[in-house]
């Protein structure tokens, strides 16, 4: 027994300060490009540092960001749901239905949260329960959602929504602030939270970092996953509110292909595709990022498709980077 | 035999002074290991000696930092598999490392198929040739048969038929009888006598000494990654092989244990599952360590896991003193006192990819938190105090768990459970992959809890361990209780006898 | 043996094909009538040519999104030449449009397999910049039918032995990938990369490279498609198959291709297509709205992953002596 030598050693608690783990982090990064395309914006077109029109550009964001938040969490839990949009649309073409019934405001607001609540729990049914897998449940719900949309409206669109219900979309709280403003901060707040500084949240990268291990670990892995669907579902719902509100019409076609600029703004977040890493705030950063993008290329006449490829390179050239230059410095090192 | 032996003839493959470094870890320190045409040569050693490293060092899937692998002499560099393939150098590995969606023939023949002149793969050739090489090895296979439609035995088989039909002239096996049953381990040593007679070069790898000194011409021994002693096993016996792998005698290894009569703590009765057990009854008393003995595949971890909420058992009830509790998964058998530690840490056990510290408090958050809320200083103040007790090594409590070694993963893991103040915690292999140092550390562990009145499961395939550590002992054979065994009828050859399913052995009743 | 000569999961999918013939003929029988047949497989060609690019790409772990982008991208360049030079024959057309949509397919293939960046990072990037490259190229304006050449145009739409060329491309496909599949080292190599690609690298198959090898097949199989479906329907814009790339994915899951790997079959992704190819055409026949079909698809999508998942789920380790005899 002699030879084992015990000696209780003092292990820290950490090695690195607060502020340097900041500073080396993927959002300090992140934040810096921000600040760099503020800039370049700002002398590129003399309209850009204009409190309205920067209060116009936050629409190019703002929806999408409220389900970015929620399906955050669900990659970082290891799965995805690519039904986001066609939710919005169902959800939409739900209340565009109710309005011909005479749907008051609050009805309207209840049934859109309802439906992005019920196609999250369709979801969860596949995922959780039967085991499917979620790109593959979600690709399909993405059909089915949108279809029943089509089948609903085919080419044909709602309208008449009452005035009131225009206060989501296109109200203001003061001078330049929107509506939707106000629900992206408080909805980033109430994910950050719920993500950072809950059990919850622990557990959602617990599982997202190794599934088994989390169910060995007494957490209740379907449980979680069950309710970040529901979660995003939701968040769709709400988005669902705000653009109907701000288009003042439903057609089938409704946020089309927005699924993919959700899961890029994600990504560009620094929110790992494969699970296990990530954060609130790096999203909330490529929020504001790929809204300022679109907003100053828009102001150069740039137009949209052509804006799509810089946030194509982005989504690449960020990821890429880091990986071409650790290979460069260990062929330098050889 | 030995005048065979004794000739001068020179290796096929020679190491010599191969190194490999891992950040952190020498898993390989100047080693050097010869391999004879003709013969086997065993290598040896306890788990994480760098027995796995070599194999990957000679299959071309590790580079080594230094030293010089020679072949005929030669110098040779393996930076691919398929350079060691084409020096002939194959593999058998210790899971089934073939494709479950490919046909027997295709995956004897992936990698170098016959083909036509066309290039494209021909078939009636191909399977003819599978065909040949299975009857060679005596097995009884078709060869457009699915893999996935195959057990394990078979499989291995397909193995060794691909081995073949490379024709290598160093075959290495890695632990290949490690789920094999009596009757195949005797076909799997004709055909490693065959091999022999056809010349090749066989590197076996074993953690069982009756295999090494049945079958192995040459031994070569590995201690914590480095080079410890070789020769011939008609030179050597079982201490000595024991002692060199340890490097000091087995005996001192277990702690000393009070054997005190307590309450029942864990009631089991009737558990059954529709295909892994049936009619399991025991109870289990504070302070003791009860131990699962079986073989492999006895169906001892899937209780366990059952026991643990994994799996749902199909009938049967169990007691928490006294009080019958419903457990469905493992969160209620958490919240019900009962924590398992599994047997494969890497996936079931230590979250990868989250710190230390909150691995530990993942199934006490409840405790260290506020109405949901998380307080890392209360996190960080509960891990600190089982880091400590469990004397765990590492440079911060804010390391990611991936970059600790087998041992204090495997620390970490027990922190875990014990933040959560167990009454009775499942430990499946505990010792198994980690140093020898880490062992005894375990074992003491393990020891003190049980005087602290923790009630301990242990299932292990070790006889010494079981023994060793163990108040009483349930041996489980095709998924039931055989015996429970206690005092002084604690004998390997009693386990191994109903573990096996010996029952008439007069004079081994008697020992 | 037997499984092997009747894979289940592809005859449970031709039965439903053929189930869902025979209702749409008691409904009207000139659905099935042949002439009817050779135009569904023909407007449902593209769609199986690109679904076998992407199960092979599927079966190595990976997913391409940016094959719809690919075909419209190289389907203007071709017909942005076409209007350029109206004189190039038809095989340089075929040959710029098969290296052009493996240009694109090479380099999804080299940021997955030199950088490791996620398949559908990669694609869900490309994707947006193919499109975008479209827009400038073509500064947003259409190329329509009476810019481009009569040969042009009517190559997809020649008929030879009774099937337009469009579907003897499709069918030239199926063989090609059918050969490969079953009878090359590359097929062996892409059924073991997606089954167990820790054993792959055992067995000397490069993982990375197979994985580029699959997304420069799929991505040289969209840019052919571009080709015949800008020519086919003779007009070249941005938004041509917008989306299509999940009808692709649709096809493959519906076929039977495990989204993990390794399990998959030439067979299962024309059948996945043809099922989708024949819901789409025999909906306005059985006088149901076209806007029925996406719901439609959707639901097979859900019913196929389902039952692939319940069919293959394997049975596990039975220690218990009495489970395996037939109780």
């Amino acid at each position: 027994m002699s030879d084992i030598a015990v000696q209780t050693r003092h292990v820290p608690d950490r090695l690195n300060s607060r502020a340097f783990r900041i500073l080396r982090s993927w959002e300090a990064l992140l934040l810096a490009v921000t600040v760099a395309i503020f800039i370049v914006n700002s002398f590129a077109s003399p309209y850009f540092l204009n409190a309205w029109n920067l209060s116009d550009a936050t629409f190019n964001f703002t929806e999408k960001a409220m389900i970015a938040f929620a399906m955050a969490l669900l990659i970082i839990s290891g799965e995805i749901d690519l039904s986001v949009a066609a939710i919005i649309a169902l959800a939409s073409t739900a209340m565009g239905l109710a309005v011909q019934y005479g749907a008051g405001t609050p009805e309207l607001v209840a049934i859109g949260l309802a439906v992005g609540l019920l196609c999250g729990a369709f979801n969860a049914v596949f995922v959780t329960i039967l085991g499917l897998p979620s790109i593959v449940v979600t690709i399909g719900t993405m059909s089915l959602f949108r279809g029943i949309s089509y089948i609903i409206l085919g080419d044909e669109a709602f309208r008449g929504y009452p005035s009131s219900f225009a206060w989501f979309g296109q109200g203001y709280i003061y001078w330049v602030f929107t509506v939707e403003m106000l629900l992206f901060v408080i909805i980033a707040v109430i994910y950050g939270v719920l993500l950072h500084k809950t059990n919850f949240g622990r557990a959602v990268y617990a599982i997202g970092n190794n599934p088994t291990g989390a169910l060995f670990s007494g957490i209740r892995v379907q449980r979680v996953k069950f309710i970040l669907f529901l979660l995003t579902g939701l968040m769709s719902g709400v988005a669902a509110i705000c653009l109907t509100s701000r288009l003042g019409s439903t057609r089938p076609s409704i946020a089309q292909g927005m699924e993919l600029e959700v899961v890029t703004m994600v990504v560009l977040g620094g929110v790992n595709i494969l699970g296990g890493s990530g954060s609130i705030p790096g999203v909330v950063i490529a929020a504001f990022v790929m809204g300022l993008v679109t907003f100053g290329l828009g102001l150069l006449n740039v137009p949209g498709i052509v804006m799509s490829i810089f946030i194509g390179l982005l989504l690449i050239g960020v990821i890429a980077l880091p990986r071409l230059w650790a290979i460069a410095a260990q062929s330098r090192k050889a | 035999m030995n005048e065979r032996l004794a000739l001068a003839h020179s290796p096929v493959v020679s190491m010599d002074a191969i190194t490999k470094t891992f950040p952190g870890v020498k898993a390989l320190d100047q080693v050097r290991l010869d391999l004879y045409p003709g013969e086997v040569t065993a290598l040896v050693g306890e788990n994480g000696a760098g027995k796995s490293t070599t194999v990957k060092v000679l299959t071309g899937i590790y580079r080594p930092d230094a030293g010089t692998i020679r072949i005929d002499g030669k110098p040779v560099t393996l930076s691919t598999p398929n350079d060691a393939s084409n020096a002939g150098i194959t593999a058998i590995h210790q899971e089934t490392v073939l494709f479950d969606e490919l046909s027997v023939a295709e995956n004897i023949f992936i990698g170098h198929a016959p083909r036509t002149r066309l290039g494209l793969i021909d078939r009636a050739e191909m399977h003819s040739a599978a065909q040949q090489l299975l009857d060679e090895i005596g097995a009884p296979l078709n060869t457009h048969t699915l893999l996935r439609d195959l057990g394990i035995a078979n499989k291995h088989l397909v193995a060794l038929a691909r081995a073949l039909s490379v024709d290598a002239r160093v075959v290495i096996m890695d632990e290949p009888t490690a789920a094999l049953s009596h009757k195949e381990i005797e076909e799997l040593y004709a055909l490693v006598e065959t091999l022999k007679t056809q010349g090749k070069a066989i590197l076996f790898i074993s953690h069982k000494f009756d295999e090494i000194f049945r079958i192995a011409d040459r031994y070569t021994v590995f201690r914590d990654g480095a080079f410890v002693e070789d020769g011939l096993v008609t030179d050597i016996d079982e201490d000595g092989l024991v002692k060199m792998m340890v490097g000091r005698s087995v005996d001192q290894i277990f702690p000393p244990r009070q054997h005190k009569i307590a309450e029942d703590v864990f009631e089991v009765e009737a558990y059954e599952h529709p295909t892994e057990f049936a009619d399991i009854s025991f109870s289990l008393r504070r302070g003791e360590i009860l131990g699962f003995y079986g073989l492999v595949g006895a169906g001892r971890s899937e209780l366990m896991q059952s026991l643990f909420g994994i799996t749902r058992p199909s009938g049967g009830a169990c007691r928490i003193n006294g009080t019958p509790c419903v457990i469905r998964s493992p969160a209620d058998a958490v919240a019900n006192g009962i924590v398992y530690v599994p047997e494969d840490r890497g996936k079931q056990g230590a979250i990868i990819g989250l710190p230390i510290f909150q691995n530990i408090t993942l199934p006490s958050l409840g405790r260290t938190s506020r109405s949901g809320f998380l307080k890392i200083a209360e996190e960080f103040k509960l891990a600190r105090e089982y880091s400590t007790r469990l004397d765990l090594r590492a440079a911060s409590l804010d390391q990611d768990v991936g970059s600790l070694s087998g041992g204090n993963q495997q620390k970490v893991v027990i922190a875990k459970w014990l933040a959560t103040q167990p009454q009775v915690i499942i430990l499946d292999e505990p010792t198994k992959g980690i140093d020898i140092g880490s062992k005894a550390a375990v074992h003491a562990f393990m020891a003190e809890l049980a005087a602290e009145g923790l009630s301990i499961i242990m299932v292990s395939s070790e006889i010494p361990e079981v023994i060793g550590m163990s108040d009483r002992v349930i041996v489980m054979r095709d998924g039931r209780i055989a015996a429970e065994i206690s005092g002084r009828d604690l004998h390997p050859e009693t386990l191994v006898r109903h573990a096996a399913g010996i029952t008439t052995t007069p004079q081994l009743q008697e020992a | 043996m037997l499984p092997r000569l009747i894979p289940v999961r592809e005859t449970v999918l031709a039965a439903a094909i053929l189930l869902l013939l025979i209702l749409v003929a008691s409904r009207f029988s000139g659905f099935v009538a042949p002439a009817n047949l050779v135009n569904v497989f023909n407007d449902t060609a593209p769609l199986i040519i690109l679904a076998l690019g992407q199960m092979v790409v599927i079966m190595t772990r990976c997913i391409d999104l940016s094959v719809a982008a690919n075909l419209a991208l190289t389907g203007m360049v071709v017909a942005m030449i076409n209007v350029a030079m109206p004189d190039l024959p038809i095989p340089v057309i075929l040959a710029i449009a098969v290296l052009l949509g493996s240009v694109m397919g090479a380099i999804n293939g080299m940021l997955v397999w030199k950088l490791a960046i996620p398949p559908i990072v990669v694609t869900l990037g490309t994707m947006t910049i193919f499109r975008g490259i479209i827009f400038l190229i073509s500064d947003g304006k259409w190329v329509n039918s009476h810019e481009m050449s009569a040969a042009f145009t009517g190559f997809p739409r020649a008929v030879v032995l009774g099937l337009p060329m469009m579907s003897w491309v499709a069918i030239a496909a199926v063989a090609l990938f059918g050969v490969m599949m079953a009878r090359t080292p590359l097929g062996r190599s892409i059924i073991a990369v997606g089954g167990n690609p820790h054993a792959a690298v055992y067995t000397g198959i490069n993982v990375g490279k197979t994985q580029f090898i699959a997304f420069l097949l799929s991505g040289a199989l969209a840019g052919l498609t571009g080709y015949l479906w800008v020519a086919r329907y003779a007009v070249a814009y941005v938004d041509i198959a917008g989306g299509f790339e999940l009808e692709v994915v649709a096809a493959c899951v519906i076929g039977g291709i495990s989204i993990a790997g390794g399990i998959g079959s030439v067979g299962g992704a024309v059948l996945g297509a043809l099922f989708l190819g024949v819901v789409k055409n025999a909906m306005p026949v059985v006088n149901i709205s076209p806007f029925w079909q996406l719901a439609i698809s959707g639901s097979a999508i859900l019913i196929a992953v389902a039952f692939n998942v319940r069919a293959g789920r394997s049975k596990g380790r039975i220690i218990l002596k009495r489970a395996e005899a037939p109780s």
